[in-house]
């Protein structure tokens, strides 16, 4: 049941303009294993459901070949592929009932009625859907509709299960509590899944491996840990979550790790970085990645907390800190890489977010640090050093 | 060019799909569009020449010239006036709080489901020369009805219901919290009728006018009874020249010069006018307020509409006791012999009107259903082109797809004439473009990825198309088919061409009883055929409420 996808190109005619082409999906190559679940993560627009309708057989492919567990499907028409589809708009047929709805597939492969009624009473036990079975799909909430159109999808024991965008009309709370079900499911049948979806959050909590497209193309294809920690480009780094990108240029490169040095140079600013992408060689310039909650910040001079008198909570709090910091002599004794000045700071509760300039750089850094009231704050205009260990950075 | 041969390629991958696009083009050039040339190379072509000849004595008779400009003035004050008429029963309607909304509503509707010409009907019973106002009450012999007064009365009753649902459409969509804030902002109630409802409503009146002026035009009962000889009508004229001279080429040409104002009034609606609609509709119609209208223009507005509703219900009274009296016009006694005559030897025309329009509106239907579907979901070469052509024969006016029916079906392989099967097949094509109207409208609501997912799930095509598109276009179908129904019930432009002593149709036998001077007969016929059609209204409305409940019509929303 593995899926492969080999140099599948999409060029549609623009519906308005006859002599426009558009690319939609260019050169795509994958291979999804059996069980698998993997997301197709990007911009709109980016030809994610083009490569989906593609494998579902609703769109042919201009180039290119899909296998699907070991055969090439490509003159396949899609009601005869084994891949079932769960559709941004669920696809719910609004005159057939809850049951006739998820028994449509079965009752097409002529399956008997008493057996059709056992499996679907059976796979919506499954999806806490009971005392739905005649039920009008206009009689259901958004979530029902969702689990509804899963069921049907499942039950046919497909061999590639397609999601569309599917959790894109629900709101905030429910799309946190169906992506989790979905993985559920998903992992207890051991379907292999193909996920489209926009959302980052969304692609990390239920991938296996996910696929990050842009304008049609491949940016990466890896874990959700490759994908946010070892980005392949600055697209993905930027893509995915929020990223600090610092300018340095490759001084030496060894087979385990490359050193780099940032800012002009100077005793402090050499940095062995251990993990990239791409071919560098020495006086390349180069990005390191590092993400705002890999930074550590530390205390400069000793004018610290409280000084003009102020009595706001982060100058409270700031003041408890100095003397946690002191106690823990970590954050004083360190010599920072980079050093910044605290340009705006945003209390969220259990974060503090930090727009820091650095100069030497020329860049601002975005830092996050967690347990305030232990770890304490920094005051708007103070300056800080700012660190990352080797294992939390990236070279691009 | 490269993409029409690949959809071409696509289609004759699917064999059914394919089957299904040749036979519909087929038969729309046949039926449709075959004709309408036939009407065109019999006026202009003699001895295999093209000649002006016919042309030539249509143009150079000054009976036909002034015809024409009767024809075109007709329209032209009908749709002025019958869309003022059906303007102040709409506005009324949805900008006041006057009572018996209902009763209105009810009234302006009953005129579209009769047949055209019984406003002209009562006309006569009531102001002819045996007119019961004219001859019985006041005494007068020598009445001047006939020409362009009745005539210009009979249209405005029968074409401003037209007007008044077109309309009613139009302000309905026009959100009544855009004049509330018009009038937050300091206007004065006509200020804002005149600066904010008018101009959003003037592409809706636009339109109503263009269908108003195509169907005066087309109108044939109506000139038939009332314009007399002193002011000739075209669609008249045509018929007059084919079945009283069997000139079927000066028939045709003139048929040919009524085409022409009709198809430049079709094109304009569809083309310019259509385009301009606005839409202000933002999810549900918001109630109104209703503070557009002052009390004293509200009674107004309400003393308006009221005396219009009792000329409809005077001329329905009219046509329900002259059924019943025994000699119009003299006899008053009740009797019931004219329902005995419907029965006796009238019931022939009863039972094949019956069958005619019973058995083509769903064929009709159906087959408008199938050519929406196919134009709004499938890409073939072609597809613009059945589109257009079948939307033309509501432009085309029945006269004139008459004559070329009688025209192109007159000889072999197509020797029809006198047979079911030419009038089914006129009333079949005449009425599709309304099923394929509501089915795109349908269509366009239904989101593709419910028929993607049935594929999806294994079905094929056809078993997509029968399980799933069809059923969510049922109440679509069904209300093109009451509509179509009507049509066919009540037509008779097309169909006076067609007919004959083995299958004949109420209408004609109506229209030959009123030539005849049997206005009690006439009555009687006309009153059944509207029962009829109430009946069998009733019965399509009651079967899809047992069958698919209160769904039959939402089930389109979710
Ligand atoms: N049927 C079509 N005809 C023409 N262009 C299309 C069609 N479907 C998609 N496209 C274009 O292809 C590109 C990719 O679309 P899509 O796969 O839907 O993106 P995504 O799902 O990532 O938002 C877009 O530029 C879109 O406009
Ligand atoms: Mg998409």
């Amino acid at each position: 049941m593995s899926v492969t996808l080999k140099n599948i190109t999409k060029i549609f005619t623009d519906p308005s303009n006859q002599a426009r082409e558009v690319v939609a999906v260019k050169d795509v190559n994958l291979e999804i294993q059996e069980g698998e679940m993997v997301t197709f993560l990007g911009p709109s627009g980016c030809g994610k459901t083009t490569t989906l309708r593609i494998i579902s057989g609703f769109e042919t492919p201009t180039n290119g070949e899909v296998w699907i567990s070991g055969t090439l499907v490509n003159e396949i028409p899609p009601n005869k592929r084994d891949t079932s589809m769960v559709f941004q708009s669920y696809a719910i047929f609004p005159h057939l009932s809850v049951s006739q709805n998820i028994g449509f597939g079965l009752e097409l492969k002529g399956v008997k009625p008493k057996e059709i009624r056992r499996q679907v009473e059976e796979i919506m036990e499954v999806m806490t859907l009971t005392n739905l079975y005649n039920r009008r799909p206009d009689q259901l909430s958004g979530g029902q509709q969702q689990r509804v159109a899963l069921a049907r999808a499942i039950i046919n024991r497909p061999k590639v299960l397609l999601f569309d965008e599917p959790l894109s009309n629900l709101d905030a709370k429910l799309r946190d509590q169906m992506r989790i079900e979905i993985r559920r499911i998903q992992q207890s049948f051991g379907i292999t899944s193909i996920y489209v979806t926009h959302d980052q959050d969304e692609a990390m909590t239920v991938s296996d491996r996910i696929m990050v497209m842009k304008d049609g193309e491949v940016m990466q294809i890896g874990t959700p840990f490759e994908i946010y920690s070892r980005p392949a480009n600055t697209f993905v780094a930027d893509f995915i979550g929020r990223v600090n990108l610092i300018d340095a240029v490759v001084e030496t490169v060894e087979p385990e790790s490359i050193s780099v040095v940032c800012g002009g140079g100077g005793e402090h600013r050499h940095k062995v970085i251990t993990s990239w992408a791409g071919d560098f060689k020495k006086g390349d310039a180069a990005r390191i990645v590092v993400r705002p909650e890999s930074l550590r910040l530390s205390r400069m001079g000793d004018t610290a907390a409280g000084a003009d008198g102020k009595a706001t909570a982060a100058a409270e709090a700031a003041s408890v800190s100095a003397a946690t910091a002191e106690e823990n002599g970590t954050a004083r004794s360190e010599v920072p890489f980079l050093k910044g000045i605290i340009k705006r700071s945003v209390y969220l509760g259990p974060t503090v977010e930090y727009e820091i300039d650095v100069p030497d750089v020329k860049a601002q850094i975005l830092a996050v640090t967690y347990n305030p009231v232990e770890e304490g704050f920094y005051r708007n205009g103070e300056e800080v050093g700012i660190n990352f260990s080797s294992a939390a950075s990236h070279l691009l | 060019m490269k993409e029409k041969l690949r959809q071409l390629r696509m289609l004759s991958k699917d064999p059914l799909l394919f089957t299904i696009v040749i036979i519909i083009f087929v038969s729309v050039i046949l039926f449709i569009l075959y004709p309408l040339v036939k009407v065109i190379t019999v006026s202009v072509v003699a001895d295999g020449r093209f000649t002006a000849a016919n042309l030539i004595k249509v143009v150079s008779s000054w009976h036909l010239r002034q015809a024409f400009f009767n024809s075109i003035l007709m329209g032209l004050l009908t749709a002025s006036l019958g869309s003022l008429v059906g303007f102040i029963f709409a506005f009324t309607v949805t900008r006041t709080n006057i009572p018996l909304k209902k009763f209105f509503n009810i009234i302006a509707i009953i005129p579209i489901i009769s047949p055209p010409f019984i406003g002209a009907l009562a006309i006569i019973m009531l102001f002819g020369n045996n007119g019961f106002i004219t001859s019985t009450l006041l005494g007068l012999f020598n009445t001047k009805i006939y020409g362009i007064r009745g005539l210009l009365f009979a249209q405005i009753v029968t074409f401003f219901p037209v007007a008044y649902i077109n309309l009613k459409g139009v302000l309905e969509s026009i959100s009544p919290t855009l004049e509330d804030a018009a009038m937050d902002l300091g206007g004065s109630r006509f200020k804002v009728f005149r600066k904010v409802t008018l101009p959003l409503a003037v592409p809706g009146i636009a339109s109503s006018m263009l269908i108003l002026f195509i169907e005066t035009l087309a109108d044939f009962g109506n000139p038939l009874i009332l314009a007399g000889s002193r002011f000739p009508i075209l669609s008249v004229q045509a018929y007059l020249e084919i079945t009283g001279m069997y000139n079927l080429p000066k028939g045709a040409a003139i048929a040919l010069i009524l085409l022409i104002p009709s198809l430049t009034a079709f094109f304009l609606q569809k083309y310019w006018v259509a385009k301009k609609q606005y839409v202000t509709i933002t999810g549900k119609p918001t109630t109104s307020t209703i503070k557009l209208v002052s009390p004293a223009v509200k009674w107004l507005l309400f003393s308006l509409i009221s005396f219009f509703a009792l000329i409809i219900i005077m001329i329905y009274a009219t046509i329900v006791w002259g059924a019943f009296a025994n000699v119009w016009g003299s006899d008053n006694t009740l009797t019931l012999r004219h329902f005995a005559y419907v029965f006796g030897v009238g019931f022939e025309s009863v039972k094949d009107t019956i069958i005619i329009a019973g058995l083509s509106t769903p064929i009709s239907g159906f087959l408008g259903m199938v050519i929406a579907f196919l134009v709004v979901r499938k890409r073939f070469p072609g597809r613009q082109f059945i589109e257009v052509t079948s939307l033309l024969s509501f432009a085309v006016p029945g006269t004139v797809i008459g004559i070329g029916y009688i025209l192109a079906f007159n000889s072999y392989p197509f020797l029809l004439t006198g047979t079911l099967a030419i009038l089914m097949l006129n009333f079949i094509f005449r009425y599709i473009p309304v099923g394929i109207q509501s089915g795109i409208a349908v269509l366009r609501q239904i989101d593709p990825s419910i028929e993607e997912a049935a594929i999806d799930l294994g079905a094929d095509a056809r078993s997509t198309f029968r399980r799933i598109t069809l059923p969510m276009m049922i109440p679509a179908f069904f209300s093109s088919l009451i509509y179509s129904f009507v049509r066919a019930m009540t037509a008779i432009s097309a169909a006076i061409f067609l007919v004959s002593s083995r299958w004949n149709l109420m209408t004609v036998q109506i229209m030959s009883q009123v030539e005849s001077g049997r206005l009690g007969a006439a009555a009687a016929f006309s009153l059944v055929l509207v029962l009829i059609i109430l009946t069998a209204i009733f019965v399509i409305r009651n079967l899809l409420l047992y069958r698919y409940g209160k769904l039959g019509g939402t089930f389109l929303k979710i």
